[in-house]
């Protein structure tokens, strides 16, 4: 019942006590003693909250996040902290300050990020549920990478107190599971609104638990933007024969436009680091966290080395990137523009969800798991992985990977995009597909 | 040729909520330090900031009450910069979109009156406080003030001197103490004044401008700033310029401070934690109802309605506290509003001390009654007022007149037989007031008041003396 402490090898776990398990047990409830791992940059009373990285290693939060809370009062047990990126700054987990984590089919390959390590422990057995966290992408691209279920929520359907912040205005916490039920149980414990989040919705029904008989009446759109010449053909070919299934159980599927998908990546990029310089700016040394040991002569020299000696590489390019593009002079041409590409991109999805779309069906990610180290100097192509799923966080719109097939023996996600709070057609939908597609088939 | 001063002013006013502006703090001043503080306002991970609507609507009404345009909707935003007492590493306040814009602040002047067009109002938490000299090298940083709410009143640019400006700030703590929204104290940083200057040929272009921050005293912004004006005229009459600095204001002096490195770029963005600030028309219909008659209006009308002089009206609506009493007086004791007036302008704002008035405004009119129903003196009205605002006993007018033997005789057979005998005694002094030695009658009275102890009345004395005199 109990994690299987194994995994350690594959460096998914930042913190696991079998003591404080075991302790959790005898709860009630539809999550009753069920073991969630939770992504280590959400606020845990169980376990120390680092974030991936030497800023907060060790650090306990005197508070838990809304979405734990919620958790445990669904029963579930807070089993282990997982790794990810620093601060969620990475879709490989190699940028984590405590190593990276290993692909659960294949330990050269990295699991996706930044929530690898959640995907990981759901993928390899460890424990049936997971909590992520999205900023663009990193529940989605993940549990694609390591053949589980993801789902990133409408931004607002889960409050993200205790979730420590990234880029506020994309941050959301998000699910995995190793199928569409769990993943749409899980959610649903977590999602509500929170007083203590300015930004949580209106109390919104989730409409879970739709059976659908079958898919008559559902209009899926194929955008074309997500299906370019340079997609792999493994993945193309499991694209396909999803959108056979769906359109075997009564779908209409029809191709769409969102033209704007090209810019998402950009002002993904631009507004993501923009926010996060500022969200980051509070590790200073000065309250809590670490900071090195050695007498400062000034408060300066206190910030220069707290900061450069614990911020880890990609999480200080961003912050970089993010002060240049909100300083005068450059505001204008980088963040203005990106927010406003932002729009259009949020008024693409709305044209098309009310042009008679239900959902978007898309591939989840450019490629299947790629090697550990294959990006690490070249952050950009890195970047250029999140195409496909930063879109939804840019517009704020629910999306889910399932598990569609393999490629090479590597799982393959397919994507769903539903407008804002329709999880639940989108996941009963997914479940529909998952009942008709075999994920382990190899896509030809 | 003359030079043209052009002013402006910022003012930072806390307000009067009791938790701050985006957690459940409480927001009070003055407590062991890091004691109202929690995860919101210490900027832990993790933590989200909720806007405290009774800090809005406060703002709100401080901007109407300055016949500002209020927003229906305004945008709270992230202001950047690195400094160990602001928590999250930056200040969450409002920019592009502040709740309002427009508005003047108009104050009577030597001149007759002058006044400061605003250019906008907005919202912001106030930074923790940086203690220096408590430890020998190192900073204490206290996190109860982080957090609380501030407004704050940005001016345009005016043509005005600096003691205009002095006279608009007194005008507008004046109306944030009406309007109940601030203690706008100086000392303990609830008002707070950042004043700037620059000097011009009339018509030309302004000035490079100079700034003066964290004045702690309306005086200090009145000569702070002519001591710059002084500076800048002379530097630019021999030929010199005036360069952008700013200066600290302590002991009669201003003084530069140290350069920053660089210009400050505060890297402004929506803040993202918060949706925008929504007031719907409704909501500031009901906050412009509400809003008390301001000190302006009630100047006028104190004019108009009781017939005070300009400078009475002044005097009598220096604080709302004033004005309520001076009003409450007048209808309780159905009298005369310049007799109310007389009696609070000499008699008792010598003994106000507290914002409330030190005797009840029913006391007040019942002293007035036996005063003009000659049962006590003037002098000894005074007396009793001074006594009852000493005293925390709550006894009539009437008996603590006659506990300090002050009320007046009324029996005229007693008052005759005192003015006799006392004639009787004086006759050489009888014989050279009759001659026209006028301040005899001074004297005689005095003894007859004398022999009464105290109790005759001395206007009445008076005239008896007098028919004696033929």
């Amino acid at each position: 019942m109990v994690a299987r402490t194994a995994n350690s090898d594959a460096n998914s776990i930042l913190a696991f006590d079998e003591k404080v398990v075991r302790k959790q047990f005898g709860k009630e409830g539809p999550l009753g003693n069920q073991l969630v791992a939770v992504k280590d940059n959400i606020c845990t009373l169980e376990y120390p909250t680092s974030c991936g990285s030497r800023m907060l290693a060790g650090y306990e939060s005197p508070f838990e996040a809304t979405a734990v809370k919620k958790l445990k009062q669904a029963g579930a047990v807070v089993a282990c902290k997982t790794n990810l990126d620093e601060f969620g700054m990475g879709s490989s987990t190699e940028h984590s300050a405590f190593g990276r984590t290993l692909h659960p089919l294949d330990s050269k390959r990295v699991p996706g990020g930044s929530s690898g390590g959640s995907a990981a422990v759901v993928a390899d057995g460890t424990v049936k549920y997971a909590l992520g966290s999205e900023t663009g992408g990193s529940v989605r691209q993940p549990a694609s990478f390591c053949g589980v279920v993801g789902i990133k929520p409408t931004y607002g359907r889960v409050s993200r107190r205790g979730l420590v912040a990234f880029a506020s205005s994309l941050d959301q916490i998000g699910v995995l599971a190793g199928d569409v039920s769990g993943a749409e149980l899980l959610l649903s414990s977590i999602a509500g609104h929170d007083e203590s989040d300015a930004t949580s919705a209106a109390p919104v029904p989730l409409n879970t638990g739709n059976i659908l008989p079958d898919l008559d009446g559902i209009t899926i759109g194929l955008p074309r933007e997500y299906f370019p010449e340079t997609l792999p053909a493994g993945i193309r070919a499991a694209c396909d024969r999803s959108v056979m299934l769906l359109r075997e159980a009564g779908a209409v599927v029809l191709d769409v436009s969102l033209p704007s998908t090209n810019c998402a990546v950009a002002a993904y990029y631009i507004i993501a680091p923009a926010e996060a310089s500022s969200n980051l700016a509070r590790f200073d040394g000065v309250r809590y966290g670490n900071r090195p040991e050695q007498p400062f002569s000034d408060v300066l020299s206190m910030y220069r080395s707290t900061r450069g000696e614990l911020f880890g590489a990609e999480v200080k390019r961003r912050i970089i990137i993010g002060t240049y593009v909100l300083s005068a002079g450059y505001r204008d041409a980088y963040y203005l523009r990106a927010t406003e590409a932002r729009g259009t991109i949020s008024r693409d999805f709305a044209r098309v969800f009310s042009g008679g779309i239900d959902l978007l069906f898309t591939p989840t990610t450019v490629s299947t798991a790629f090697e550990a180290g294959e990006f690490i100097s070249d952050p950009l192509s890195m970047y250029l992985g999140d195409a496909f799923v930063c879109p939804a966080n840019l517009a704020g719109v629910p999306a889910m990977t399932v598990p569609i097939g393999r490629s090479g023996g590597l799982p393959v996600g397919g994507q769903f995009i539903a407008p804002s709070f329709e999880e639940g057609r989108m996941i009963a939908v997914a479940r529909h597909l998952e009942m008709r597609v075999d994920p382990l088939a190899e896509a030809r | 040729m003359n030079w043209e001063t052009v002013l402006g002013l910022e003012v930072h006013v806390r307000l009067k909520t009791a938790s701050k502006l985006f957690c459940d703090c409480p927001s009070r001043f003055g407590d062991p330090a890091n004691t109202n503080v929690c995860a919101v306002c210490m900027g832990l991970p993790g933590a989200l900031p909720v806007t405290n609507r009774n800090a809005v609507d406060l703002a709100a009404r401080v901007a109407l009450a300055l016949g500002c345009e209020v927003h229906k909707e305004s945008v709270f935003a992230r202001k950047s910069y690195f400094y160990p007492d602001l928590p999250k590493g930056y200040q969450i306040t409002q920019y592009e979109n502040p709740i309002a814009t427009g508005g003047e602040l108009e104050a009577p002047s030597e001149a007759g009156a002058v006044c400061f067009v605003l250019n906008r109002i907005h919202i912001e938490e106030d930074a923790g406080k940086s203690i220096h000299d408590r430890v020998a090298g190192s900073t204490l940083v206290d996190l109860n003030r982080a957090g609380v709410p501030l407004v704050e009143i940005v001016t345009e640019p005016t043509v005005a001197d600096p003691a205009d400006a002095r006279s608009c700030l007194v005008e507008l703590k004046r109306v944030l103490e009406y309007l109940g929204v601030s203690d706008c104290n100086m000392e303990d940083g609830s008002l707070r004044v950042d004043a700037n200057i620059s000097v011009r040929r009339p018509g030309e272009q302004l000035g490079n401008k100079q700034e003066v921050k964290n004045l702690n005293s309306f005086a200090a912004v009145e000569w702070s700033l002519e001591a710059l004006r002084e500076e800048q005229i002379s530097e630019l009459e021999s030929g010199g310029t005036v360069s952008q600095l700013t200066f600290s204001a302590s002991d009669g002096t201003v003084k530069a401070m140290r350069d920053k490195e660089g210009s400050d770029d505060y890297r402004y963005f929506p803040e993202p934690d918060l949706p925008p600030v929504v007031l719907s028309e409704a909501k500031i219909k009901s906050l412009s109802a509400g809003l008390l008659e301001l000190p302006a209006a009630r100047r006028f009308r104190f004019s108009e309605e009781y017939g005070l002089s300009t400078y009475d009206a002044r005097v009598l609506t220096a604080t709302r506290e004033v004005a309520d009493f001076f009003e409450d007086v007048v209808r309780l004791s159905d009298r005369p509003g310049k007799l109310a007036g007389g009696w609070i302008m000499n008699e008792v704002l010598a003994v106000w001390s507290g914002p409330g008035p030190p005797l009840s405004a029913v006391a007040l009119g019942e002293i007035i009654s036996l005063v003009e129903e000659r049962s006590l003196s003037r002098r000894g009205g005074k007396k009793v007022v001074e006594e009852m605002a000493g005293s925390s006993r709550e006894e009539p007018p009437r008996v603590v007149a006659e506990n300090l033997g002050l009320i007046l005789e009324s029996d005229v057979a007693l008052t005759t037989r005192w003015v006799e005998d006392v004639i009787r005694e004086h006759p050489a002094e009888m014989e050279r007031l009759r001659d026209g030695e006028a301040r005899l009658m001074d004297f005689l009275v005095g003894r007859v008041m004398r022999t009464s102890g105290g109790r005759a009345d001395p206007v009445v004395v008076r005239l008896m003396v007098k028919e004696r005199l033929s």
